[in-house]
């Protein structure tokens, strides 16, 4: 059985566990105490992922940190369609750059969520004008995406790259971070929540 | 910024971190009512809390949590035994940071109407929406506003009802224990005679902005600390995106400004009961445009 290194509120957790869910694949979750308790920076936590981070995926005798190799895995893995990691080599390298910009320039929304409910000591300005130029970047792709009659990011279904993208777009109320001048991000997060299988988290609005 | 002036809100004991929080040695900056205060761990990890002017700050610790107050005659700490009984599972959940009105914390938490809508599947129902007639009352002796006889179904009531059945319905009993904490009893499952403890006190940093410690004293001996407090969080960083969305921000107090319903009946003890008191830290006093 698939064992998820999991925190219910991680945004990060919670991209695994959506596709979890749109796959269908059986798992177990294993509860990490990341607030308050700060297990992730255990001793026995580190010896699980020396980066000291969630998630963490066991499959078998593998192990997996990091989200977005963790849904690559999974995809690549269990995808018997083959659309969510599309094999193409154009659209496998734009999941992938869309991967890269969920890990990275996207966590600026993370940050801010972090200082905001779970009292993180950094600098939120910092991370709100850097959620902002993220957003900004995805709002302007998806307004080419439209204009071409697509909703994904990638291709015509949607990939692992629109679920990397979605948890910290949709929490990004939870960082006080509004969506008034994202107008595509909004069209895109609804059709997100239209997907079977899709599930809600503890600050992902009702209504975008 | 600057320290209220009123000295209903001065006087009273409020939170200002969790046991473990400030690590031995380290110290962390907080706000409180507007004053800007540093925490400080000494080696085994008690807190000192100093004023901008290294003034020291009286502390009590208690419900896992440390407490402090800026006032000369703070009301006195709420009398909670269930955490004194050997056989609870005291759960710290830690904290989390609300930006809004204090008294609408409380408020959100004393109201079940909301619990179908916002924590569906869990602590309502959406074919289950009826509050049933409940009663609320002053205890003088002690100041607090009770609101007893409370039921409501609930598909999940806790982790371990969760984990056990399909639904149930839940007794509820609330106290308001100062007007910037409220807790509740509940249905604990497998005890007959005993309830769950769940309390919400709150640091209100400025009138709207604040941070929810969520202690718990349960009865419970299957689930593991991390669920219980997943449960928790799940629970209430799901108010807390309603609560931010409420405007305006300070909780209106004219009784011309809403219409309650019965449902609302502890609301409106809470806002009179404030009223009476001459708070206006987190209120909006005068009648809405």
């Amino acid at each position: 059985m698939i064992r998820l290194h999991n925190y219910t509120l991680s945004g990060s957790c919670y991209k695994v566990r959506l596709l979890l869910g749109f796959l269908e694949i059986q798992h177990e979750l294993v509860a990490v105490d990341f607030f308050p308790g700060q297990e992730h920076k255990s001793v026995e936590f580190s010896a699980i992922n020396p980066l000291q981070q969630i998630p963490v995926l066991d499959d078998g005798n593998l192990r997996l940190r990091d989200a977005q190799a963790i849904l690559a895995y999974l995809a690549r893995r269990y995808d018997t369609g083959r659309t969510w990691l599309p094999d193409d080599p154009a659209r496998f390298g734009q999941v992938m750059m869309w991967l890269g910009f969920a890990g990275t320039e996207l966590m600026a929304a993370s940050a801010a969520r972090l200082h905001d409910a779970f009292g993180f000591d950094l600098d939120i300005d910092r991370a709100r004008s850097d959620a902002h130029a993220a957003f900004a970047v995805l709002d302007d792709h998806l307004a080419e995406r439209q204009i071409l009659g697509q909703t994904w990011l990638v291709g015509d279904t949607p990939t692992i790259a629109d679920v990397a993208c979605f948890p910290y777009v949709a929490l990004s109320g939870d960082g006080g971070i509004g969506q008034e001048h994202y107008p595509n991000l909004r069209i895109w997060q609804k059709a997100f929540r239209r997907l079977p299988r899709f599930d809600a988290v503890s600050g992902v609005p009702e209504f975008v | 910024m600057t320290i209220t002036s009123d000295s209903v809100a001065l006087n009273q004991w409020f939170p200002v971190a969790y046991d473990g929080q400030v690590k031995p040695g380290a110290s962390r900056d907080t706000i409180l009512l507007g004053e800007p205060l540093t925490l400080r761990a000494d080696a085994s990890g008690d807190l000192t809390v100093q004023t901008q002017t290294g003034d020291t700050l009286p502390t009590i610790r208690a419900f896992t949590l440390v407490f402090t107050t800026l006032g000369d005659n703070p009301r006195p700490m709420p009398v909670i035994q269930e955490f004194d009984e050997p056989d609870r599972r005291v759960v710290n959940c830690g904290s989390v940071g609300v930006q809004t009105s204090p008294c609408r914390i409380v408020e959100n938490f004393l109201d079940m109407a909301h619990f179908c809508f916002v924590h569906t599947d869990i602590l309502g129902a959406v074919d289950e929406t009826e509050v049933l007639s409940y009663k609320t009352r002053l205890h003088e002796d002690v100041d607090e506003i009770w609101a007893t006889d409370c039921k409501f179904f609930q598909p999940a009531a806790s982790q371990s009802a969760r984990d056990a059945s399909a639904g149930q319905l839940t007794d509820y009993i609330y106290r308001i224990t100062s007007p910037f904490s409220v807790m509740l009893y509940k249905t604990a499952m497998g005890y007959a005679d005993r309830l769950d403890a769940i309390c919400l006190f709150i640091q209100p940093k400025t009138e709207t902005d604040c941070i929810a410690y969520m202690p718990m004293a349960l009865l419970d001996d299957v689930s593991s600390t991390t669920s219980m407090i997943d449960f928790q969080q799940t629970i209430f960083l799901q108010d807390r995106i309603i609560l931010e969305n409420q405007r305006p921000r300070l909780l209106p107090i004219s009784p011309r400004s809403e219409m309650p319903t019965r449902a609302d009946l502890s609301s409106v003890a809470y806002r009179r009961w404030l009223k009476d008191k001459g708070l206006r830290f987190g209120l909006l006093l005068e009648d809405a445009a």
